[in-house]
């Protein structure tokens, strides 16, 4: 088991130094970051000498070791628009998106995991095709219009909510949180619920599929033949099968719900690193793309990481291959 | 003569189609006794499954009973509410499945699964529960039943699975139990092993035991009574050892012609039945056997045979109706 976990461990690693690579190539390939920093009337002596200064000079293996290094350090350089440490403005921003992803998240799986339950358990009454047909709606529909149609509905007509920014927060350390004031929940409620409906239409498909399909199983049949009570069946066995491949994708779109906040959080102007990154695109700041890039990565790669774990506790039969290896 | 265990009357399973109902049973009428193995045997599709399924109340939509009566032990059970039912799915009616590999829950321990079937049928707590689980094993003849009640499912073979379905079958000491093809998916010795293995059970317990199957080699071992099923109706149905030796019914015939003996002449054919049984939408007017007999006569083809005893068996065919013959003659 420690074995396995530390080979995963291990794999992973080299993903981080592969996407370190791609990473670091975006600064040899997106311009040059000179002409992005000094003004136009800088003269060519100015601009060697900022070069020579941000060590642009040196050769390509020796600035990658140093950017290697330092990234291993969470140290991404400068950052060419804000002339602020680069880590310093992610560690500003990571618990506005960090926040937003985990309530996008909760949100999709209790709701996905309840209405696909629902839907596959009664799958012929009429609530549950209404929801299989809401739910391709949820599937379809782009996020950004989902958000600016929630703004209108909710803010601009009704005023029930802020239609930006994150309201009041609170301070702990470094971080800030929006879940402890009035404001700021009021300000989670719409990003959340746009950056969740697409995982919570998916995980609802999902759960439903899968359930339809284990209740077709021998071992439900048997266990219905046994006398167990419905409960039973649905709850504790055919749930607990169902949740194995939901555990997979769920971890995963955990992931990509902090790759699709840079959307919703455009659209909410949600001050997260979503946001940064989409200022980082538009003015060429480097820095920021390339640390975002491995933060995410970095993200995705742990939660891969807990998901395999995760899936040997639930499934005994993955521990036994664990335990055996090839 | 006391109450059979089990007592089908006259059922009928219907099947709703676009086309209108299939009917996949017909008219099935059979007993078993206490302590009595009857075997089922007929091609795929003549209803054996079904029939099972029926006695257990595991009938799914879009299928249904539409007619006829079940009774266990006397008492009317084909009518039961839902949760009726479940009550007596398990601890009065027993069901093994086919495939020993998917009957068992994956991620459960096999002992907490006999603990969740003993605790729902019988007032027992957790401790108790635990060690009749250990002595069901060791009954079914696992080996260390104290360690391997800690098990997952596929750290056993399959031959110690269909064990461990047979000790979750028995559990709440059935007096039915209906084994649908229980030894079709395991190796030739398993097979035996576990064919002898419910024998003993029924024995020793007095259960009762529909024994679904198309291996007649399993019938002749195990069985007490056979019923030989065809197109949804028993086309024979007596002792073992008279259905097997004096096949009365066409079809019984050709079926046990078609079993290779080791002592026979090598050369000589076996029998074989031309044709394929009817499609359940296409089941043919009096007797579903006549396009495929070879001593089908008018009436075979107008008139659906009614169960006629001869000796000690019952059979569905035109050919015995004697006393029809003579009153026409």
């Amino acid at each position: 088991m420690l074995a396995f976990i530390l080979r995963r461990a291990l794999q992973s690693i080299g993903v981080m130094i592969a996407v370190g690579i791609i990473a670091f190539t975006m600064f040899r390939f997106a311009g040059d970051p000179v002409n992005q920093m000094v003004a136009i009337d800088t003269t060519p002596a100015q601009r060697a000498e900022v070069r020579a200064s941000l060590g642009l000079d040196d050769p390509v293996p020796v600035q990658f070791a140093r950017y290697f290094i330092n990234a291993v350090q969470f140290k991404f350089g400068v950052s060419y628009q804000f002339r602020q440490p680069v880590s310093a403005l992610l560690k500003e921003r990571m618990p506005a998106t960090l926040e937003l992803a985990t309530c996008a998240t909760v949100i999709a799986m209790v709701f996905g995991i309840l209405m696909g339950i629902y839907s596959a358990l009664r799958k012929d009454s009429f609530f549950a095709k209404v929801l299989q047909a809401v739910s391709l709606i949820g599937i379809s529909l782009p996020t950004f219009l989902i958000g600016i149609l929630l703004i209108y509905l909710f803010a601009v007509t009704l005023g029930w909510l802020p239609s930006f920014g994150r309201g009041d927060v609170v301070k702990f350390g470094w971080w800030t949180t929006g879940l402890l004031t009035i404001s700021g929940l009021k300000a989670l409620i719409m990003p959340s619920v746009t950056l969740g409906l697409f995982q919570m239409t998916l995980i609802m498909r999902l759960v439903r599929a899968e359930m339809l399909e284990v209740l077709r199983t021998d071992y439900i049949r048997f266990a219905r033949a046994r006398g167990l009570t419905t409960r039973a069946i649905h709850f504790g066995h055919a749930l607990k099968n169902t949740l194995v491949p939901v555990i997979t994708v769920a971890g995963l779109q955990f992931g990509s719900v902090i790759a699709f906040a840079i959307i919703t959080e455009t659209v909410f102007q949600w001050p997260g690193m979503g946001l940064l990154f989409v200022q980082a695109v538009q003015n060429v700041d480097i820095p920021i793309m390339a640390a975002y890039l491995l933060v995410v990565s970095l993200i995705f790669v742990t939660i891969n990481l807990i998901v395999d774990i995760l899936y040997t506790v639930v499934d005994p039969r993955l521990r036994a291959t664990i335990n055996r290896p090839a | 003569m006391s109450v059979p265990v089990l007592s089908v009357r006259n059922l009928r399973v219907e099947f709703a189609s676009r086309r209108g109902a299939l009917r996949a049973i017909d008219g099935v009428s059979f007993d078993i006794a206490k302590g009595e193995v009857l075997g089922v045997v007929g091609e795929s599709g003549a209803g054996k499954s079904v029939t099972g399924l029926a006695a257990i109340g595991l009938i799914d939509p879009p299928g249904r009973i539409a007619g006829g009566e079940i009774l266990l032990s006397g008492l009317r059970i084909d009518n039961l509410p839902a949760e009726a039912m479940r009550r007596i799915r398990g601890k009065r009616i027993a069901m093994i499945f086919q495939d020993p590999l998917t009957s068992l829950n994956p991620l459960y321990r096999i002992g907490d699964q006999l603990v969740e079937t003993i605790r729902t049928h019988l007032n027992m707590n957790e401790t108790q529960a635990r060690k009749r689980a250990v002595d069901l094993l060791a009954e079914v003849g696992i080996p260390a039943p104290d360690k391997r009640v800690d098990a997952y499912p596929h750290e056993f073979s399959g031959g110690m699975r269909q064990r461990v379905v047979i000790a979750l079958a028995i559990a709440a000491e059935p007096e039915l139990i209906i084994a649908d093809e229980p030894t079709t998916a395991l190796d030739v010795s398993v097979q035996a092993q576990i064919i002898a293995l419910i024998k003993r059970l029924g024995r020793d317990h007095g259960t009762a035991v529909m024994l679904v199957t198309h291996d007649m080699g399993v019938i002749a071992e195990t069985s007490d009574r056979v019923a030989v099923m065809y197109s949804g109706r028993i086309a024979e149905i007596g002792p073992v050892r008279d259905v097997v030796q004096n096949p009365l019914h066409p079809y019984a015939k050709g079926l046990m012609g078609a079993i290779p003996t080791l002592t026979g002449d090598a050369s000589q054919r076996l029998v074989q039945i031309p044709g394929s049984m009817p499609r359940l939408s296409a089941i043919p007017q009096g007797c579903a056997f006549n396009p495929r007999c070879s001593f089908a006569f008018d009436r075979c083809r107008a008139e659906r045979p009614e169960p006629i005893a001869v000796g000690a068996q019952q059979v569905a065919c035109h050919l015995y109706d004697h006393a029809h013959a003579e009153s026409a003659a």
